[in-house]
């Protein structure tokens, strides 16, 4: 099968150390970032969401506001992709605590803050977005099968869209079962036809896992996957860091994502647009 | 506006919920215009509400095999797939297509949830969940797909789709994607929620919760009953299926207005709609029933009346089927998909059980009881927290845009 060809327009990346792309790219480049603020600034949402959003919808709005501002796009006019393996850990928390002691007391707000689709529902709200907009999940492959999902988008609708992958750190003593024990986010716009905001084009093919390359990471960035399942997107990040290279990522249990990055063909293809352009 | 697509061969599908185990269950008791709900029994502090509990979950463990997968969630889900011959369906497609050319695209929004509150109720003397409540993989938004994954062998695309009470109609639109792509060959879709506390406290915590069984459009509603269900279709191309009902369309869309109350003009729900019809290629005078989202909240129905006054003409049917299910959440979508396609296939539109007194901003296009007539072209209407709407088109094979 030919592969599915994406290109990508904008990046978004957040951690307690590294506050966006360029940080990672710093990084993998040998220098030592500045980490970024204790909490995401999260400018997308106005002042008063920001206030009552979870740390759940910061996380995911600090990544696709940094995202959607690389690629020059509009966010209103961009299909949006929420992926998260565990949604607001604290959130849980404090709802199946709340529920065991006093659950008469639980708080309206908290409740509906608590469905996974919250970052979705907040970003569609502060961006004024109509277009489609999901939430999904697939435990230690949500990235994965969060990028299928917005592949597929896409290419079925020839549409710009927003992928979000992003989880915060659990608390105890959920914790112990979700072993997600850092904040990881990370953004992509992906946009079916190569255009002058193009990043990197990438090739992409679906297919059963036979055996799994193990992208290794330097460190600090090595452990990072184990402790939060939205960190599996690092391989992919970091082959767009370097501009160059490929990545398997799991999208299911028995299926990979085999990721090229083109970037060489992007600029070929690219040249003759904006040339004509310059005509213009 | 999206383009019409090729519509998609709906070759099993099956319901379990309030309203019984299976589709003669669910049909029988739609013909009888009989309620599911009954008073709640639920949980150890029951608030005063009415809800529709499945009869029989607590009775059916799961097999030895798929033990490790124990929750109510994960055996309501059993329960449901072991009905109207729906494993065979999956096993004949496993063997047709192969397991990795199945995609399983499940809606939820709370999957196994009530596990995680149980482990809360039982902490150890360290604050820890107890031993026999460590089990990462229940704890967990995705527990019921992988599940299901286990439990019909796929090994295709597997993704837990969970945006609120539209969760389960948007798997459609997943698969249909995947489809068309090529990248699977068929589609297991469907959702599963249950009762749990998170959902009966936290509704009721936004005063969404009616003490009475929901009454859907009626002038005097005064909120949701919640509901628990479980069901599944299953897509594939029309060659392999000429005979069989059609996904015809399906439309997504975002309200962008609040996170728990709809547009006040419906604005989502009505670009939803428009996308469902553009993708069907078809006008909404083709339309001949709608299975409204009507959750008897005040707000919910008051728009989407307004949108089926506005939007289809007098002789397009509609009602609410949340009267005989509850509101199902994530499983909602899929439940009504399913009496969408049984309309298709009896010629009946269900009345719309519970509203004893029209709210005045419905139209004529109200069933408000049963109506024996033939349906070509029936939709689907799901929306969820959020503002996130979704639609879905089903015809019947002959059906020609």
């Amino acid at each position: 099968m030919r592969p599915l060809r994406i290109h990508v327009e904008g990046i978004g990346l957040w951690s307690k150390q590294l506050g966006d792309f360029a940080a990672l790219q710093a990084l993998l480049g040998g220098h030592a970032p500045e980490p970024p603020s204790p909490k995401p600034a999260a400018t997308t949402l106005p002042p008063n969401e920001r206030r009552r959003a979870p740390e759940s919808v910061l996380l995911a709005a600090e990544v696709a506001g940094q995202a959607v501002a690389m690629s020059g796009r509009t966010a209103d006019s961009l299909t949006c992709v929420f992926s998260s393996s565990h949604g607001d850990q604290a959130i849980t928390d404090y709802m199946c605590a709340t529920l065991a002691s006093a659950p008469k007391e639980l708080s309206p707000i908290r409740f509906h803050n608590s469905v996974h689709n919250a970052p979705a529902g907040y970003w569609t709200i502060a961006t004024g977005c109509h277009e489609p907009s999901t939430a999904v999940c697939a435990q230690r492959m949500s990235f994965g099968a969060g990028l299928l999902e917005a592949i597929s988008h896409a290419l079925a609708d020839r549409c710009p869209v927003l992928l979000v992958c992003s989880d915060i750190a659990g608390v105890f003593p959920l914790v112990e079962e979700t072993g997600c024990t850092q904040s990881f986010g990370c953004a992509l716009v992906i946009t079916p036809d190569l255009s002058d905001s193009t990043l990197a084009s990438l090739d992409i093919t679906l297919a059963p896992i036979q055996d799994l390359a193990d992208d290794a990471l330097p460190e600090p960035l090595a452990g990072w996957r184990t402790a939060n399942a939205s960190a599996e997107a690092l391989p992919l990040l970091a082959v767009l860091a370097r501009g160059h290279g490929h990545c398997e990522l799991k999208a299911a249990a028995s299926l990979a994502l085999r990721i090229e990055l083109r970037a060489a063909a992007a600029r070929q293809d690219h040249a003759p647009s904006r040339a004509a352009e310059q005509v213009a | 506006m999206p383009d019409p697509m090729t519509p998609l061969a709906v070759t099993a599908y099956t319901a379990t919920s309030a309203i019984g185990h299976g589709l003669a269950a669910q049909f029988d008791a739609l013909q009888a215009a009989r309620s599911g709900l009954r008073p709640n029994d639920f949980s150890s502090a029951p608030l005063d509400c009415w809800i529709g509990r499945v009869a029989g979950v607590e009775d059916a463990p799961l097999p030895a095999s798929l033990a490790v997968w124990e929750c109510r969630n994960n055996r309501l889900a059993w329960l449901g797939l072991n009905q109207d011959g729906f494993l065979d369906r999956v096993r004949a497609a496993r063997q047709r297509y192969g397991t990795h050319r199945i995609a399983l695209m499940l809606g939820t929004s709370t999957a196994s949830i009530g596990e995680t509150e149980a482990a809360y109720r039982r902490l150890d003397a360290d604050g820890g969940f107890p031993a026999d409540m460590r089990r990462p993989a229940i704890h967990a938004p995705h527990s019921l797909a992988a599940f299901v994954t286990a439990a019909l062998e796929l090994e295709g695309p597997c993704l837990t789709i969970s945006t609120a009470c539209s969760s389960s109609a948007k798997a459609f639109a997943n698969a249909e994607r995947l489809i068309r792509l090529g990248l699977v060959d068929a589609a297991v879709v469907g959702g599963v929620d249950t009762l749990c506390d998170s959902v009966l406290f936290g509704f009721n915590a936004l005063e969404l919760v009616s003490p009475q069984p929901c009454r859907p459009f009626d002038a005097a509603r005064n909120g949701i009953s919640i509901g628990e269900a479980a069901g599944f279709a299953l897509l594939e191309r029309v060659d392999i299926a000429p005979a069989a009902p059609r996904l015809l369309g399906y439309g997504e869309a975002s309200d962008a207005h609040h996170m728990s109350t709809p547009h006040p003009d419906g604005l989502g729900a009505e670009l939803a709609l428009r996308d469902t019809l553009a993708r069907a290629g078809i006008d909404a005078d083709r339309v001949d029933y709608i299975n409204l989202h009507g959750t008897a909240s005040q707000k919910n129905d008051e728009v989407e009346a307004a949108l089926v006054s506005r939007a289809f003409p007098a002789r397009t049917r509609g009602s609410s089927t949340k009267g005989f299910t509850g509101h199902t959440l994530g499983a909602a979508g899929i439940i009504e998909a399913t009496i969408a396609l049984q309309a298709i296939e009896h010629g009946l539109i269900p009345g719309n059980l519970g509203g004893a007194t029209p709210d005045a901003g419905c139209g004529p296009q109200f069933a408000w009881t049963n109506e024996q007539r033939r349906v070509d072209v029936a939709l689907s209407n799901s929306f969820g927290f959020g503002g996130n709407n979704a639609c879905l088109a089903f015809a019947r094979a002959e059906f020609a845009a």
